[in-house]
């Protein structure tokens, strides 16, 4: 058999490492047709615009890659080249002359360019090391730029941010995008173009030397490279990608403030590239996704998303070091020994119970929420279809039981999930 | 006289009033293997570091091929063709053996920073790096993570790193450390076997492996070079044998 398959399956970050970035070519055939063929089942604006953001995340989150995964660099004021790359297409969009000549899907590159441009300059003092230095740079650029908003109100429009009109653009072979879906697949081009490109950097000897800086940079330099200029490279190609990003927001909200510069944008895109795992291509991604999904449609069914979205983004960092990405990749050696059917009964038992067990405690949450919080007099909360009284003992312990049974039963049968779990990533035996 | 390919004077390195290495002067030909020995704490290390600018010389020169290092960078120093292995060692480990080996070999092959080529396109650079694999015993081991291996591999995978760039100048830093005896007896053949035709400098403790390979020695003692010469000279010194090789001669039996 393969000597691939001998890594320790209790230990995912090894064995994430061992696969590597190597990844085939059809669930990227798959995504892209998904992708085209999405606006066509969800027609409405709001679905396109949660589409949409999530897109311009998806750049973001990779381009965020680039450094946290690949460079090994922690930044924590990402958001500014993002930021700074939409503030200069919106006043791209407000110089009518020029932006009537000019069709809108080439605007993001302007985006990428400037978004590069501030790279350029930060980076030339920020690479110099990695690790803690480069984090409190980057943490205090950030902030900078982010305090400049204000004080610089000509570029950034003060509190208000500055705005512009997508559709005074030139007709791009008679699109005028007023349409969300026009706009929808002008992103989708840029993403699977960004992508493609980013993928591309990370094959190129500069894009694989990052990873060798980032594992030994003192190996990597008696190996004839200097670890600041590879940093400074990747840090350069990373602004340059969070500034398309930026570019894409400017034409679908026509609008940036300073929100989109400030230290919280950059932590969510952190998250992010964490939640999706930082090991993979393709991690950052599914953390776009996921995120997305959490942010806007968990949001329109309770205030406490945020709540929720962080319980997800700690377990994921405490359970699954390798985020989204590598728990999917966990599964790779079972599947190869062809014996990822052992895991399907034990998975059943044991995640079916522990989501209703995690439903009953968020129930039991969402009315403390309530209880504390809702208007006095206003004793009714509808919560998973039903309505109740949360002034009353009742529901209060069918929630309580529900948690308790739930989970309860999952800790019991998740010792079978274990031995199911070694079964089915070993070598031999019944298949 | 031809130039030397290495060539050592007056080095002098002090961390605040300590001085490690008191003023050594040595010059070591091309094409020479030479093995610098001496007990624990004698500075051999340090003299690595030095000629590698890992740390920077309070005083004195290093010169290879008649070209003086002062001031540049380890990179710049590879890239004039000095390379070196690690006493602890220095591997990528959560990249595969072959990555690792290619890795060494891209800036030799002139790809410096170029983000227009693919690597994996690159056919000649994978049988390159694959001979080197070859040579080194590991081709079995390709596309194992580098961290996952056994000691002795991955002392053989910090040599391949360390010869992949075509470096003439091979500067290895106790590469038998801590291995069994047919252990050391496989990295012995193999250093032999990658060093053909280039000027080998190892600091090693093995005796065996140091009469069995050096054309010359030297003694490190407290910072100084007490001895330089041939195996049987450098034995044969009542200085050394006092200092050092006696003690070790005599555990030896």
């Amino acid at each position: 058999m393969n000597e691939q398959l001998k890594t320790d399956p209790t230990k995912p970050a090894q064995r994430m490492r061992a696969g590597g970035m190597t990844i085939t070519l059809l669930p990227w055939i798959i995504a892209i047709i998904a992708m085209l063929l999405l606006p066509k089942i969800f027609t409405n604006n709001s679905a396109l615009t949660i589409m949409n953001q999530m897109s311009i995340t998806i750049i973001f989150a990779l381009a965020y890659n680039m450094l946290l995964g690949q460079g090994g660099m922690l930044s924590f004021g990402h958001a500014v080249y993002a930021g700074v790359g939409g503030f200069f297409c919106m006043h791209i969009m407000n110089m009518s002359d020029f932006f009537a000549a000019m069709p809108l899907p080439i605007l993001p590159l302007f985006g990428g360019l400037f978004g590069m441009g501030l790279a350029l300059i930060v980076g030339a003092f920020s690479t110099r090391s990695a690790g803690t230095v480069f984090a409190m740079i980057s943490l205090g650029v950030g902030e900078l730029i982010a305090a400049s908003s204000v004080i610089v109100v000509a570029f950034f429009g003060g509190e208000e941010g500055i705005s512009g009109d997508r559709t005074y653009a030139q007709p791009f072979f008679g699109v005028e995008f007023l349409q969300q879906e026009e706009v929808y697949y002008l992103t989708a081009a840029w993403v699977i173009i960004s992508a493609a490109l980013m993928y591309a950097w990370s094959r190129t000897p500069v894009g694989r030397m990052a990873n060798a800086v980032r594992d030994n940079p003192e190996r990597a330099e008696f190996l004839g490279y200097s670890a600041r200029w590879v940093r400074y490279y990747s840090f350069v190609a990373s602004g340059f990608f969070a500034g398309v990003s930026g570019g894409l927001f400017a034409i679908n909200y026509e609008i940036l403030t300073e929100e989109n510069l400030n230290a919280y944008s950059s932590g969510i895109i952190l998250l992010v590239t964490f939640l999706g795992g930082v090991g993979f291509f393709f991690g950052p991604i599914i953390g776009a996704i996921v995120f997305t999904l959490v942010q806007t449609v968990l949001s329109l069914q309770t205030e406490l998303w945020a709540f929720y979205a962080g319980s997800l983004f700690v377990a994921t960092v405490m359970f699954f070091p390798g985020g989204l990405a590598g728990l999917i990749m966990m599964h790779v050696p079972a599947i190869k020994l062809g014996k990822w059917r052992l895991l399907i009964v034990p998975y059943f038992k044991t995640l079916l119970p522990a989501a209703i067990g995690i439903l009953g405690l968020c129930a039991l949450i969402e009315m403390i929420f309530h209880y504390r919080h809702g208007a006095t007099g206003d004793n009714e909360m509808t919560l998973f279809w039903t309505t109740f009284d949360s002034h009353t003992i009742m529901p209060w312990i069918i929630a309580g039981a529900i948690a308790a049974i739930g989970i309860g039963i999952a800790k019991m049968t998740a010792p079978d999930l274990k031995d199911a779990w070694n079964e089915a990533n070993t070598m031999g035996g019944q298949s | 006289m031809s130039t030397p390919a290495l060539e050592l004077s007056g080095l002098k390195k002090s961390f605040g009033k300590a001085e490690i290495i008191r003023g050594i002067d040595l010059s070591i030909g091309k094409a020479e293997r030479h093995a610098i020995i001496g007990p624990n704490g004698a500075g051999k290390s340090t003299l690595f570091n030095l000629i590698t600018a890992r740390f920077a010389p309070t005083a004195g020169t290093v010169k290879l091929h008649g070209e003086n290092l002062a001031g540049l960078e380890p990179f710049q120093i590879n890239r004039k063709g000095l390379s070196r292995s690690f006493q602890i060692t220095n591997i990528f480990p959560k990249m595969s053996v072959f990555e690792n080996i290619r890795c060494a070999l891209l800036w030799s092959n002139g790809y410096k920073y170029s983000f227009w080529n693919i690597v994996n396109r690159q056919r000649q650079l994978s049988e390159q790096a694959d001979a080197i694999l070859d040579q080194i015993n590991l081709l079995g081991r390709r596309d194992l993570p580098a961290g996952t291996l056994s000691y002795a591999e991955q002392r053989a995978l910090e040599i391949g790193i360390t010869i992949a760039g075509g470096a003439d100048v091979i500067m290895l830093d106790e590469p038998t450390a801590g291995m069994s005896h047919s252990e050391t007896d496989y990295i012995t053949d193999l250093i032999m076997k990658v060093t053909e035709g280039k000027t080998l400098i190892m600091v090693e403790h093995d005796m065996g492996v140091v009469f069995g390979l050096a054309d010359r020695i030297s003694v490190l003692v407290y910072g100084e070079i007490i001895a330089t010469g041939k195996p049987e000279d450098v034995r044969g010194d009542a200085k050394v044998q006092e200092a050092y090789l006696g003690a070790a001669l005599e555990e030896e039996h």
